[in-house]
Parts: C-alpha cells; structure tokens; sequence
C-alpha cells in the first residue's frame, strides 16, 4: 500500500487554488523529489500532506487512511514529520531541547533514537548543550531534520533542505537523506537543486502551475530533453 | 548609624518585598505573551482574586477554629492557589480561547482582557464590598526588630512575619519554575511554544495543553503575588489593579517572554520605586553641622505619591536604549 497518496488535491492560502489537483504516491522504499519553477506550489503540496493549508478538494490519505486536512497532532502520531524551509529550529534552546521536542508525542523511552541522530550527525553531538541559535545553517539544518526523526517517523517531510547551504553541506544533507530513507522511512522532498536532487530520486515531480507536468523515476526526469529545457536549466 | 538602618528597612527590605510581587506578577505576564503573544491587562485582577480567595478560606479556617503556628493565610496558601489556578483556566475558557477560536488578533484579546478585569473588580465589589480588609483583624501582625549592637546605632532592623514570608515563597517559586521550565517534558515544551509556535504545532507539540498549563502557573503565582501583597498592606478591590502598571514595566524591561527577565525587571522596578522615594538627605545627617546651608532636607527623587511614574521613567529609557528588554524577548 502506498504510504501516502494525494489524489487530485486542490489547496491554497485562501484565495485562488495554488494546486489544481495534484496527484503523487509515494513508497515507504521512495525519495520522492518534488521540482519545477518559483510558484509553481512545491511547498504547498508538502504543506497540504501536513494540514498547514486548507485543502478544498482531493483527497490526501495515509497508509490508506484519509487524512485530508488533518493537523499536525493527529499526523505526527500516525508516523508523519515535516520539516519546514525556515525558522524551523527553537533558537532559544540547547541542540539536546529541540531533538527531545521531536520526541514530544512519544512517552517511551528514546534515548536510543537520540544516540543514532548523534551518529548521523556528528557535529551536533559535540555542540548539544549549546543553543541551536547559536549554530550555522548547516548545522541548524541537521538539527532540523534531526527533530523530525525523533518521532520515528515513516515519512519525512523536507522543503527545501539545501536552501542556503554549502555545496559541501547540501551534499551531506543528501547523503543523509539516502541514508534515512535505506533505514525504511519513506521520503518526499522539495528540492530547488533538482539536478543533484534528481540523481538519487526514486520518483520525480515536476509540478508547474499548481500540476503535474512530469512523472517519473529520478533518472527518466533528468534524460527526458523536455524536462531538461524547459526545469533543469538545459 | 541609625541612618543606614532607615536605608536597609526603607530601600533594601521595602525593595525586595515589591521586588518580589513584581517578579511573580510579571512572570505570569510573560509568560502568557510568550504563549498566546497578548499583553494580558486583566494580570492584576487576577492577583486581587487570588487574594480575596485567600482570605476568605482563611477566614473559613478561623471560624473552624483552626489554629496554627503560623498565619492562617499560609496555611491555606496551597488550597488558594489551585483554586486560583482553576479559575484562570476557567476566565480562559470563557473569554479568551472563543475569541482565539475565531482567529481574534492580539489587539482583541488585550481589550477582552480589560473587560476581565472590569468583570473582576465588579464582582468582588459586589459579593465583598468596597472597604479594606485586613488579614489581621483579630491577631496583631508579628514584627521582628534586629538589634544592631555596634557602630552605636540605636534604631533597630524592623520586618514583618508575613515579609519573610514572601521572601521565602518568591524564592520557592522562581526555583519551582525554573525546575519545570528547564527539566520537565512540558516545561521545555512551554518554551518550544513561546520560541516558534508553529514549529512547536509541526513537531506535534500538543498546544493546547500547553495553553492550558499556561494558564494555571499563571493563575498560581498571581495568587501568590496578591496575597502577599495583601498580608503586607491590605486587601481591597483594585489591590493589584494598581500596580498593574509597574508589573508590565517590569516584564518589558525583562525583555517581554523572557521569564527570567521578568523576576529580573520585577526587582529592577522595585528597587528603583523604593530609591526613588527615598529621602537621600538622611544619608547626610551626620555631617548636616559641616554642610552648606542651601543642601536641602529632602533629597528624594520623587514625593511618595509619585512613586508610579518611576516605572515609566525606566521603562522609556529600556525602550530607547534596548527595546527588546535586558534579557532579549520579543519586540512588539
């Protein structure tokens, strides 16, 4: 069964739908990479899944479970997690306060779940008492994803992971994602870096206009001449 | 001598005694901005309630002829406070979280807030009457007199029993809500809230808990802050209200959000009111026979009655200098 599936959603801030009915599956064995221009809704389909906006039509289910316009406090349990563009790190509080924020919904103990984030993330544990303000995109962005893992999620959520980044960063922020998603979490990213992006893709979005213009493997987007005119810059 | 002892009663103890109410009411403020992000104008009254809550199971106590070594009020200090707290759930129920249901902005929520209040004032004038009470109408408040042996002074270091206790409590309670801001799981997570509120409802932050939690510190350490202040004067209707004033001057100073900004600004605030009303030129009656005739006799800052204004004083000088407050809040 698929982990999430849209089925022709239509969503949007209020005014004029931003998608026009989207559809995408996406495997727990999936990195579903989502690309295409500036407004084209990326975000917005990720915030859909997410129940941060308001979807006006379609359907979004859940291991077969309608979650249309669900809230976070009900996805978070069910094994989703998302990890916002921006302003998505507790400045005000220490590395160790934000992953253990990740770990509100759980009561059991994840101590373990906190060893392993340190071991996909090196830097984070020599740095875990101090204040996540404190610390560079790169790492404020492991932090990030690092939180939204705590509730060992079966589906993660980034928008934009690499926005702002070192090409050494972004390059490490992918090989985590490869990793996580080998680890049996299923994935669904927005990426601007698409050509990177794409290369390790499992499936591919190009989205334009609030729908889908191309589908695919990673691969198939990346050798489809269209795609590679008109999205990837040639 | 006897002149630094009328220092240490008027500025040091008097300081610390309103330093101390300020902190425990302005921390609730702060508190409440950092989560719900409006300036919560009904703080005050909620502290006169707190307060008369007190004293009316106090007053039960006594009738039950119950007595204890210490006075009644802090016996049933604990029992006031839950209900307190349960109270301020309950004025949150009913006139803030329908207006945020509906997506109120801060601006609504503040103007609810004075229509709180005025619902306060009203109803305990109503059920208690407008006059002053006293937690000591039957017993005579115990005052300790610190002989100082040396330096021939002759005056002695003067403090009242319910003084101490305030001391001792604001103490209790700052540690209590440091312990559960930095330890406990829903501590942390009052803080996740007031950092980003958004990031606390996509981690999966259960909000509304936290909202409610919220809610009954507050309404806990307001009942604290009132009835303290009502054993150190005494208890009438806009006991809190007002001093309402100085305790937001207190919590912006802090740095609006910050809590331990807000126990910092409470003291800040206390202490600059107490010195400023001071009459400095006390300070100078040793060496009044050497001094020129044209130093006057009163050296104070402001006349008493004035003692209001010093809170506005400091605040526009933090709001120049550092808008966000001492500690870093949130600039609003």
């Amino acid at each position: 069964m698929a982990l999430v599936k849209l089925d022709d959603v239509e969503a949007g801030y209020g005014g004029a739908p931003i998608l026009k009915g989207i559809d995408m599956e996406i495997e727990a064995s999936d990195i579903g990479v989502i690309v295409g221009p500036n407004g084209a809704g990326k975000s917005t389909a990720l915030k859909s899944i997410f129940g941060l906006l308001k979807v006006t039509g379609g359907q979004v289910s859940f291991l077969g479970e309608d979650v249309t316009n669900a809230l976070p406090d009900r996805l978070v349990p069910l094994g989703l997690s998302f990890v916002p563009q921006e302003h998505n790190v507790f400045t005000s509080m220490s590395v160790n306060e934000n992953l253990e924020m990740g770990a509100f919904i759980r009561r059991d103990d994840f101590s373990d779940t906190l060893d392993s984030i340190y071991d996909m993330f090196p830097p984070l544990k020599e740095k875990r008492w101090q204040n996540a303000g404190e610390l560079s995109g790169g790492q404020r962005q492991m932090v990030a994803m690092g939180r939204a893992l705590m509730s060992q999620p079966r589906l993660l959520l980034l928008d934009e992971p690499s926005a702002g980044l070192s090409p050494r960063y972004m390059l490490e922020i992918f090989e985590q994602v490869v990793k996580i998603n080998a680890s049996g979490v299923g994935i669904l990213m927005v990426e601007q870096n698409a050509r990177q992006a794409l290369a390790f893709a499992t499936k591919g979005f190009v989205l334009a206009n609030g729908q889908n213009r191309f589908t695919g493997t990673g691969r198939e987007l990346l050798d489809d001449p269209e795609v590679a005119k008109s999205f990837l810059g040639g | 001598m006897n002149e630094l002892i009328f220092l240490i009663n008027k500025v040091l103890i008097s300081g610390t005694v309103l330093g101390s109410i300020y902190a425990l009411g302005a921390v609730g403020i702060t508190l409440i901005f950092g989560i719900l992000r409006f300036a919560h104008f009904a703080h005050g009254d909620m502290m006169t309630m707190g307060a008369f809550i007190t004293f009316v199971l106090a007053s039960i106590a006594a009738g039950l002829g119950i007595v204890a070594p210490v006075p009644l009020a802090i016996v049933v200090l604990p029992l006031a406070m839950a209900l307190a707290a349960m109270m301020a759930l309950g004025i949150d129920r009913g006139f803030y979280a329908p207006l945020r249901a509906r997506g109120a902005k801060p601006v609504t929520l503040l103007i609810a807030s004075i229509g709180v209040t005025l619902m306060i004032q009203g109803l305990i004038r109503l059920f208690a009457g407008v006059q002053n009470r006293s937690f000591y109408e039957g017993t005579a408040k115990q005052v300790f007199r610190i002989d100082v042996p040396f330096f021939g002074a002759t005056r002695p270091i003067v403090f009242t029993e319910p003084q101490v206790w305030m001391m001792g409590l604001a103490i209790v309670a700052v540690l209590a809500l440091h312990m559960f801001l930095t330890r406990s799981r829903l501590g942390k997570a009052m803080r996740a809230m007031a950092d980003n509120a958004d990031l606390a409802q996509v981690s999966g932050i259960n909000t509304q808990l936290v909202v409610r939690v919220t809610w009954l510190i507050a309404g806990t350490l307001a009942c604290l802050a009132g009835t303290m202040l009502a054993l150190d004067v005494s208890l009438k209707p806009d006991l809190a209200f007002n001093i309402i004033l100085p305790i937001f001057a207190a919590a912006i100073v802090g740095g609006l959000g910050q809590s331990y900004g807000a126990i910092a600004g409470g003291f800040v605030v206390g202490f600059a009111e107490t010195m400023s009303v001071f009459n400095w030129a006390i300070l100078l009656r040793p060496f009044r026979g050497s001094l020129p005739e044209w130093v006057p006799n009163d050296l104070s800052i402001v006349p008493t009655e004035y003692k209001l204004t010093v809170a506005f004083v400091i605040l526009v000088i933090v709001l120049l200098v550092r808008p966000t407050g001492i500690f870093k809040g949130a600039s609003s």
